[in-house]
């Protein structure tokens, strides 16, 4: 399909410019003009007036049969030896799409023994290719894509996922790209269509303010990488069977070369990530002394402290408390969002946090969207009167 | 040594709003920028040059407006400057730009080949690999220190989730980099006035000898099906009544759930 606009019935009006996300439409000698920005979102389809903008369904030249590829894969990473938690997440969205579609789970895992195969199986794989080769130990760009190269052309699923980890989102662009066929960056969610059988990949947009759906319809596999920490996991079946394919590494070359592995942990990015409660703070704070009330409050609940990119940003407190699209992915039991009206990018970031409580001024603040529990009011006068109940609950 | 970095100019999408009322986008007023990770490739380039002498080119594939980020290169110190335009590019995904900015890339030549780690807009972090996979070149991700560099290898930190690996590579190589690598410089006045009168190349698919089913919208695997905006969580409680009253009822719940 493409865009094209119908110059004799444009009027250079301008209607259609505030309508396009991707500031794709200028206005050219008094005429709209569709450029290189076009994400073909149809967006503008219906704004115009005059009805000068129309679709024009075009053939794409066929490329890869559609057909003939089967079952749904997950690729497993490990470091140092152990599975990283981001695989048994794409366990539980992958055993979700294979039922869906009514197919099998496979998943490869590379650099690691086959006790860490076994435990696939047992979150839901049905069948595991394993490479031990010591090659593939340390993660490096071109034996991993090489590889998975490889074993996807022989087996040819219909679909491959990888976390959107440092690992996966280095070298399955490769892949991808040796296989001609497409990938999505970071989804948060991943479906069945159930007309088409296609998938359907969801993941922020522009730099997080929303949310696109992305098909590969006409390649396949079809590839995404998948946010950590936003699916569930699969189930644990101890009984559960399962085969394990040992495969051959030969023949893999590399140009890079992994001299040394500095483990750099820095806590509070850890804690974080892990921490059961997050308090977070927003621009609602009104100044960067407004994290005072927040660490109160952080402390008496053993919690850990988050913040929106808006206050990062302007320096009230460091990156590494960063919560949202370029900060960290969290998943914890309560989240407590005070004076942060939720940009989708700070949502993308939190919203799978099982209770999430909103404290905001603002009614119309997109953060109540996602909240278990909502309370309008000024913060300052909220939190405090929080802390003194939850004190008193608990004796103190 | 050749330097090639790839700059894209985004929108500064820190400054867009939702309109509340029909969820889309307000774009008025938002400015357009170098994407702010390109700022650290661009000064990785000038780095690399100065340090081991050669050229900078920098390139970006975009509408003709994005001329501008390429000037603004310019006035940093890059020596020569190429747009990727043509009316056909519209639609890539992030193969189909892939595919053409290697085309671009071969024409030119490089030794290292230098990226941001992804786009605020897109956030996609794909463009560096699939590059240089199409340039049949290694490539680094998440470069945050250049330890050393020769004429014919270098050696960088990458970040990775619990701290960072020394890796080697031969060249020509693809590096993406991260914020932690260096701070941009500020053009210089000569600088913007070298970017004021400079040529700036304009390229299309025939300059490149780009393959035409692999560009654009027709050489893109993916495809945008709709954007939205969220859904509301279900089973979501909004309190009424007096601050007091607020607090209280969220106790209530709470301790009815048992996480107090």
């Amino acid at each position: 399909m493409s865009l094209i606009i119908d110059i004799d019935k444009c009027t250079g009006c301008e209607e259609c410019l505030s309508s396009c996300p991707f500031d794709a439409i200028v206005i050219k000698e008094g005429k709209a003009f569709i450029n290189e920005y076009c994400q073909f979102c149809m967006a503008c389809l219906s704004v115009c007036p005059e009805g000068a903008i129309k679709e024009i369904a075009d053939e794409k030249p066929e490329r890869v049969k559609v057909r003939g590829y089967k079952g749904v894969w997950i690729f497993a990473e490990q470091r140092n030896g152990k599975l990283a938690s981001v695989a048994y997440e794409l366990l539980g969205i992958g055993r979700k799409l294979a039922d869906d579609l009514n197919t099998e789970l496979s998943s490869v895992l590379f650099g690691a023994a086959e006790s860490e195969a076994q435990e696939l199986i047992k979150w839901g794989a049905d069948k595991v290719y394993v490479s031990k080769d010591r090659i593939l130990e340390k993660f490096n760009d071109e034996p991993y894509s090489q590889l998975l190269t490889t074993l996807i052309n022989e087996h040819r699923p219909e679909i491959v996922l990888a976390g959107a980890t440092p690992i996966g989102r280095s070298f399955i662009p490769r892949v991808a790209a040796g296989l001609r066929t497409g990938l999505t960056a970071d989804c948060t969610s991943l479906a069945i269509d159930k007309e088409t059988g296609n998938l359907l990949q969801i993941r922020p947009a522009f730099g997080g303010n929303i949310m696109a759906t992305i098909l590969c319809p006409d390649t396949r596999p079809q590839m995404a990488t998948v946010r950590p920490r936003v699916m569930k996991r699969g189930q644990y079946d101890e009984g559960k069977k399962g085969e394990i394919i040992n495969i051959k590494a030969d023949g893999l070359t590399s140009r890079t070369k992994v001299l040394d592995t500095v483990k750099e942990v820095s806590d509070t990015a850890i804690n974080l990530q892990d921490a059961d409660i997050i308090v977070s703070g927003g621009r609602g704070l009104g100044d960067p002394e407004g994290f005072r009330l927040i660490e109160e409050m952080a402390e008496i609940l053993g919690a850990a402290i988050g913040a929106s990119r808006a206050v990062v940003d302007s320096g009230w407190i460091p990156y590494r408390h960063q919560v949202g699209q370029t900060g960290k992915t969290v998943c914890a039991k309560i989240y407590i969002a005070c004076g942060i009206s939720g940009a989708v990018q700070h949502l993308v970031g939190m919203q799978s946090s099982d209770i999430i409580i909103a404290i905001n001024k603002n009614p119309e603040a997109p953060i109540f969207n996602v909240a278990t529990y909502g309370i309008v009011g000024d913060l300052y006068e909220v939190v405090p009167l929080l802390i003194k109940k939850i004190k008193e609950s608990r004796g103190l | 040594m050749k330097i090639i970095v790839c700059i894209k100019q985004v929108p500064d999408t820190a400054e867009v709003k939702i309109n509340p009322e029909t969820g889309t986008l307000i774009r008025e007023g938002v400015p357009s920028i170098i994407n702010p990770f390109d700022m650290h490739a661009i000064e990785a380039g000038l780095h690399i040059k100065e340090r081991a002498g050669g050229k900078v080119t920098v390139i970006s594939m975009g509408p003709p407006q994005a001329e501008t980020a390429l000037r603004d290169a310019i006035s940093m110190g890059a020596d020569d400057a190429v747009l990727l335009s043509d009316r056909d590019f519209a639609g890539s995904d992030t193969w189909a730009t892939s595919y053409t900015l290697s085309k671009a890339i071969e024409k030119i030549g490089a030794d290292i080949i230098i990226c941001g780690k992804q786009a605020i807009d897109g956030d996609t972090a794909q463009v560096g690999p699939e590059t240089a996979e199409f340039l049949n070149i290694p490539h680094i991700s998440y470069v945050k220190k250049i330890e050393d560099i020769s004429e014919n290898s270098i050696r960088v930190q990458r970040m990775m989730d619990e701290g960072y690996d020394v890796v080697e590579s031969s060249l020509p190589v693809l590096l993406t980099v991260v914020k932690e690598l260096n701070e941009p410089r500020l053009p210089s006045l000569r600088g913007k006035m070298v970017a004021k009168k400079a040529e700036i190349k304009r390229w299309g698919q025939k300059d490149i000898m780009a393959d035409e089913n692999n560009i654009g919208l027709k050489g893109s695997p993916t495809q945008v099906k709709n954007i939205f905006t969220p859904e509301v969580r279900s089973g979501r409680k909004m309190f009424e009544g007096t601050p007091e009253e607020q607090v209280e009822a969220l106790i209530q719940e709470l301790r009815v759930l048992k996480c107090l």
